[in-house]
């Protein structure tokens, strides 16, 4: 874990989120001149709608009849482009606290510590984690043998390497770590392949070639002490099961969303969603807002136009916390030749 | 049309499925521990399902999309697939599944 190393930034508002309502909460905060930091463990914007569906449309955005998830999150970052936000990409939100002047200090993996009087949990399903593969005890191996990411090849040059998936990590590791490891085991349920075709075909040159193996099959059981692998066993749809040997095992499954160290910021939680109040959204704790997927009150719809609506009313509140010795004037955007400067257009 | 849905522990369900809605949003709407964290957009593979024997035959069979969404599911079998693309109708009365570990 990295430790903070810069003296930490302070800004009006951090969210935690950057997904369509982290980013729609930058307009409204903008409007009020507020600026914001963002924080987001997936290394570009757009959140569920980039990471799970960016080809796919949506049809329920107001005034956008059809709208890719891509676009729309283009769309959001134009939108949002005059008041500058802060991202901090790549980075998981780690921890929460309250300074002794009242203000929120988070803390992310990176070792960022942003400072503000207002924290928005726009986190939406939670972080994107890697898939966990139901396998009884890999957590043991976590860390250790078993990694959903490789940081530096070099960990597993002569190695015994059990790769799973396939989709294009499984493939690009398989391809990449051949010519370091000691030996490479690459599994998947089926014999066809999502990745890029001349992946699959390099792969199946290397296991023609007798430089990899490839089973059908699924990792059932690991073996070994002390967090090291030993070996695996796999099993075939036959049910036949066999034995390999594994130094270092790598499953590839994707991303699926967890909560993760939100539930350890003291919020009130319910069924691992954030109750809010529909006036202002602000958590049950003072300064700590929250908007989009994440929050419940009554008649919450997981729709991204309910948090754009959420993100404004946020927005209303937050004023009020960040500069408490000036008036709110609401003002609209097609009237407002102050706010039509903040948005570059006057 | 009645759908049996057992759960991880093995508890089954028998939940009531509404012509033309998935067999993902019958067993989320049922309260099953279903993430189905897209939505429905065959985009996450989080609504994996195993079919009971002797329905899976019955099915039609996945698209091209489903089956590259199949490989980012875990423990996936023969009889494996996504329940938010299996759409409830008179011809899958009866029909058994059961929820695929997570």
């Amino acid at each position: 874990m990295n430790q903070p190393t810069d003296p930490p930034i302070e800004t009006d508002v951090v969210i935690v989120g950057a997904g369509p309502a982290g980013l729609f909460a930058v307009f409204e905060l903008g409007l009020l001149d507020l600026k914001a930091h963002l924080v987001d463990i997936l290394d570009r914007p757009g959140g569920q709608c980039t990471e799970l569906y960016p080809e796919k449309p949506i049809y329920d955005i107001p005034g956008l009849p059809i709208a890719t998830g891509q676009e729309l999150t283009d769309r959001l970052m134009e939108q949002i482009k005059p008041f500058g936000a802060t991202f901090h990409f790549g980075e998981m939100a780690k921890a929460l606290d309250k300074l002794a002047d009242g203000r929120w200090k988070l803390s992310t993996d990176a070792g960022t510590e942003i400072i503000a009087p207002v924290m928005v949990i726009a986190a939406g399903g939670g972080s994107f984690m890697p898939k966990r593969p139901p396998v009884a005890g890999i957590e043991a191996f976590e860390g250790i043998s078993v990694h959903y990411a490789v940081r530096k090849m070099e960990t597993f040059r002569g190695k015994n390497v059990l790769i799973a998936g396939g989709g294009d990590s499984a493939l690009d590791w398989t391809l990449n770590l051949a010519p370091i490891a000691k030996s490479l085991t690459l599994v998947h349920h089926r014999d066809g392949f999502r990745a890029a075709q001349h992946s699959v075909n390099r792969m199946r040159e290397l296991v023609k070639q007798k430089k990899i193996n490839f089973h059908v099959a699924s990792v059932k059981t690991l073996h070994g002490e002390g967090g090291q692998l030993s070996g695996a066993t796999l099993s075939g749809h036959d049910k036949r099961e066999w034995q390999v040997e594994t130094d270092a095992f790598l499953p590839f499954f994707g991303l699926t969303m967890k909560l993760g160290p939100i539930a350890e910021f003291g919020i009130n939680l319910h069924e691992n969603l954030i109750p809010v109040d529909t006036a202002r959204f602000e958590t049950e704790t003072p300064g700590i807002f929250g908007i989009g997927d994440i929050v419940t009150y009554p008649g919450k719809l997981k729709l991204i136009l309910s948090g754009f609506h959420e993100a404004a009313l946020m927005a209303q509140a937050a004023f009020h916390i960040c500069r408490p010795n000036e008036k709110l004037r609401f003002q609209y955007t097609t009237s407002s030749s102050s706010l039509q400067k903040k948005l570059g257009v006057a | 049309m009645k759908i049996f849905a057992k759960d991880r522990e093995g508890k089954e369900t028998v939940i009531e499925g509404r012509d033309g809605w998935t067999v993902m949003e019958m067993l989320r709407d049922a309260g099953l521990p279903i993430t189905a964290e897209c939505g429905g957009a065959c985009a996450c593979a989080t609504c994996h399902v195993y079919i009971d024997a002797g329905w899976y035959e019955k099915l039609p069979p996945p698209k091209d999309g489903e089956t590259d969404m199949l490989d980012m599911a875990l423990a996936v079998q023969p009889n494996s697939r996504l329940s938010c693309q299996l759409t409830c109708c008179e011809a899958l009365d009866g029909i058994k599944v059961t929820l695929a570990p997570e």
